[in-house]
C-alpha cells in the first residue's frame, strides 16, 4: 500500500461506521449491553461525519458549520424532553429525517437538470415523494400526540377516494417527469402533491392507532434515506436506511399483530367508524365500585399482584405514584409485576420507558405472553388507564370490533380492579364486559390521585 | 441502468436482511429506545447533506443542503442523547448498589 487517497480513507470510515451501526443494534438486544450499543453508534456516526468534513469536494464550510450548530441547538433540547413526550419527539424526528432526505433529493434534481437521466429521475421522484409525504405525515402525527390536533380520527365522506387520488396524482407526475426530466415546472407540483398526501394519510388516524402509524412512518423515513443512497450512490446511506426501514417495518408488523389488524385497515379503516353498529347492547348492568380503603385492604391481603398500565397512566402522569405503590406492596411481601401489552400507550415500548423512568426494575415488566401465563395464579390484576387491551370480548364475542385481538387475560385473576375516571367508554367506543364481572371492582377517580390514596392507606392507615 | 444500481441493490437487500435478523432479537422492553436509536443512525444522511451544502453549486442547493444538515444533525444529536438517557433508566431489581 503506497499511498492512500482521501476517497479510500472516506470509504474505510464509512465501512467502519456501517459495521458499528450493525453492532449498535445487535447490542440493543439486551438492557445489559444496550448502552454499549449507543456508544458504538455514536463512534460510527462521528467517524462518518468527521471523514466527510475532510472531503476535498467541500469548498465552503460556513453554511455547514452554521447548520451543524442550529441542528445541535434543536437536537439537544429534543433529547432532553420528559419521557411522557417521547412519542411526539419520535414523530418529530421522523419528520426531520424525512425532510432532510427530501431536501437533498430536491437539491440533486436542480443541480443535475438538464443532465438528469430518466433512470436517475425515477429514483429521485420516488425518493422525494416518500420523503415529502413522511415529512407532513409525521408532523400531523406529532401534532396529534402533542394534542395540538385532535386525537380522534378526522373523517369525511369519500376520504379514501380523495387520499388515493392524491397519491395517484403524485405518482403520475413522477412518471411524466421520468419520461421527460426537463419538464422542471412539474417537479414542485409533484413535491406539493406528495406533501398534501402525507397530511391526508395521517389525519384520519386516531390516537389509539399511533403505535402502528409511528412505526410505519419510521419505516418510510428509513426507506427514503436508503433510496437517497441509490440516488447519490452512497453505500452508507443504503445500509443505514435499510436498517432503519426494516426496524420500522418489523415494529409495524408487531403492532398490527397485537391489534389483529392489517396495514390497510389501520391506514384506511379509521378506528372510530366501525363502532357505530357495535355499541348496541346498552341494557343497564350493575358494576361494583370500591373506595381507596377497600382497594388497599384487598391489595395488602394479596400475595401476587399484576398491574396493567395503559395510556391513561401516561396522561395522568401516574407512573411515580405507581412506583410508590410498588414499593409499599413489595415491602409488605406482595409480589408485584407489570403486564405490558405491545400497543399500550402511543408508541412501541412506551409503557416500559415510563415505568423504567419511575425506577421500576425492568425484570418486573412482563411481556403479554409471560403476563398471561402468570395471571391465572394472580390474586389481583390492577388496571391503570388501560381499556381495550383487557377487553375479554376480544376472545369471546365475534361481533366485537376488536374480536381476535390478543389481550391480557386479566379476567383470569382472582380479583380485577380497574382505575377509571367514569364508565364512559374511550373514544373507540367499545363496551368492556370486564367492568360488569362479579370479580371486578371499579375504582372511580383520577389515576394519580387514586393510586396516591391507596398508597397512603397502605403505608399509614394500617391501624386505625 | 447504471452498473452501480445492481451492486447497490445487492447491498440494500443484504442490509435489509441483516436488519431484520438483528432487530427481531431486540426485546419489546426496548422498542422505544430501538426507534430513537435507529433514528439517530438514519441521521447519517447528514453526510450527504454536508456535501450538498459544502459544494456550493447554487444558492438553492446550498440552502436546501444547509436545511438538511440542520434537520438530520438534530436527529443525530437528539437521537443518541435520548436513547442513552432512556437506557440509563432500565435497571434490574437484583441488588447491585
Amino acid at each position: 500500500m503506497t499511498s492512500l487517497g482521501t476517497s479510500q480513507l472516506l470509504d474505510f470510515a464509512f465501512i467502519a461506521a456501517v459495521a458499528l451501526f450493525i453492532l449498535a443494534l445487535r447490542w440493543l438486544s439486551s438492557p445489559v449491553t444496550a448502552r454499549r450499543g449507543v456508544l458504538a453508534g455514536e463512534i460510527g456516526a462521528a467517524l462518518a461525519v468527521g471523514a466527510t468534513l475532510l472531503n476535498p469536494e467541500l469548498v465552503q464550510y460556513r453554511w455547514i458549520v452554521i447548520a451543524l450548530i442550529v441542528g445541535a441547538g434543536i437536537g439537544i433540547p429534543l433529547g432532553m424532553v420528559h419521557m411522557t413526550a417521547v412519542p411526539q419527539r419520535t414523530a418529530l424526528s421522523h419528520a426531520f429525517g424525512a425532510l432532510s432526505a427530501a431536501m437533498i433529493g430536491i437539491a440533486e434534481y436542480y443541480v443535475g437538470v438538464p443532465h438528469v437521466t430518466r433512470f436517475e429521475m425515477g429514483e429521485i421522484s420516488l425518493e422525494v415523494i416518500i420523503g415529502s409525504l413522511t415529512f407532513t405525515g409525521s408532523l400531523i402525527a406529532a401534532g396529534k400526540l402533542q394534542e395540538i390536533l385532535p386525537q380522534r380520527p378526522i373523517t369525511y365522506p369519500g376520504q379514501n377516494f380523495v387520499s388515493l387520488s392524491t397519491l395517484s396524482a403524485a405518482l403520475l407526475i413522477a412518471i411524466a417527469l421520468t419520461v421527460n426530466p426537463n419538464e422542471t415546472f412539474l417537479f414542485p407540483i409533484m413535491v406539493g402533491v406528495a406533501l398534501i398526501f402525507g397530511v391526508l394519510l395521517v389525519t384520519p388516524i386516531g390516537g389509539a392507532d399511533m403505535p402502528t402509524v409511528i412505526s410505519l412512518l419510521n419505516s418510510y423515513a428509513g426507506f427514503s434515506a436508503a433510496l437517497l443512497g441509490f440516488v447519490l450512490n452512497s453505500k452508507v446511506l443504503i445500509v443505514a436506511g435499510a436498517l432503519d426501514g426494516s426496524s420500522g417495518f418489523i415494529l409495524s408488523v408487531i403492532m398490527c399483530k397485537a391489534m389483529n389488524r392489517s396495514f390497510t385497515n389501520v391506514m384506511f379503516g379509521a378506528f372510530g367508524q366501525v363502532q357505530a353498529s357495535a355499541a348496541a347492547s346498552t341494557e343497564a348492568r350493575t358494576v361494583r365500585s370500591a373506595s381507596p380503603e377497600e382497594a388497599a385492604a384487598i391489595l395488602a391481603a394479596a400475595s401476587k399482584v399484576i398491574i396493567v398500565p395503559g395510556y391513561g397512566m401516561a396522561v395522568a402522569q401516574a407512573q411515580h405514584k405507581v412506583r410508590e405503590l410498588y414499593d409499599v406492596l413489595t415491602k409488605k411481601g406482595v409480589d408485584v409485576k407489570f403486564g405490558i401489552h405491545p400497543v399500550a400507550g402511543r408508541m412501541p415500548g412506551h409503557m416500559n420507558v415510563l415505568l423504567a423512568e419511575a425506577d421500576i426494575p425492568y425484570d418486573h415488566l412482563l411481556e403479554m405472553d409471560d403476563a398471561n401465563s402468570e395471571l391465572p395464579q394472580t390474586d389481583v390484576a390492577l388496571i391503570i388507564g388501560a381499556n381495550d387491551v383487557t377487553n375479554p370480548a376480544a376472545r369471546s364475542d365475534p361481533g366485537s370490533p376488536i374480536y381476535g385481538m390478543p389481550i391480557l387475560d386479566v379476567d383470569k385473576a382472582r380479583t380485577v380492579m380497574v382505575i377509571k375516571r367514569s364508565m364512559s367508554p374511550g373514544f373507540a367506543g367499545i363496551d368492556n364486559p370486564l367492568y360488569y364481572f362479579d370479580k371486578t371492582l371499579m375504582l372511580f377517580g383520577d389515576a394519580k390521585a387514586f393510586v396516591g390514596d391507596i398508597v397512603r392507606e397502605l403505608s399509614g392507615g394500617a391501624h386505625h | 441502468m447504471p452498473a452501480d444500481f445492481i451492486s447497490n441493490l445487492y447491498l440494500f437487500i443484504l442490509a435489509g436482511f441483516v436488519g431484520f435478523e438483528v432487530i427481531k432479537r431486540v426485546s419489546p422492553l426496548l422498542h422505544t429506545p430501538l426507534m430513537s436509536l435507529t433514528n439517530a443512525l438514519d441521521a447519517i444522511v447528514v453526510v450527504a447533506a454536508i456535501i450538498i451544502a459544502g459544494r456550493h453549486e447554487t444558492v438553492l442547493s446550498t440552502t436546501l443542503g444547509a436545511i438538511a444538515v440542520a434537520a438530520s444533525f438534530s436527529n443525530m444529536v437528539g437521537g443518541f442523547f435520548i436513547t442513552d438517557r432512556m437506557l440509563r433508566m432500565f435497571k434490574t431489581g437484583r441488588p447491585q448498589k
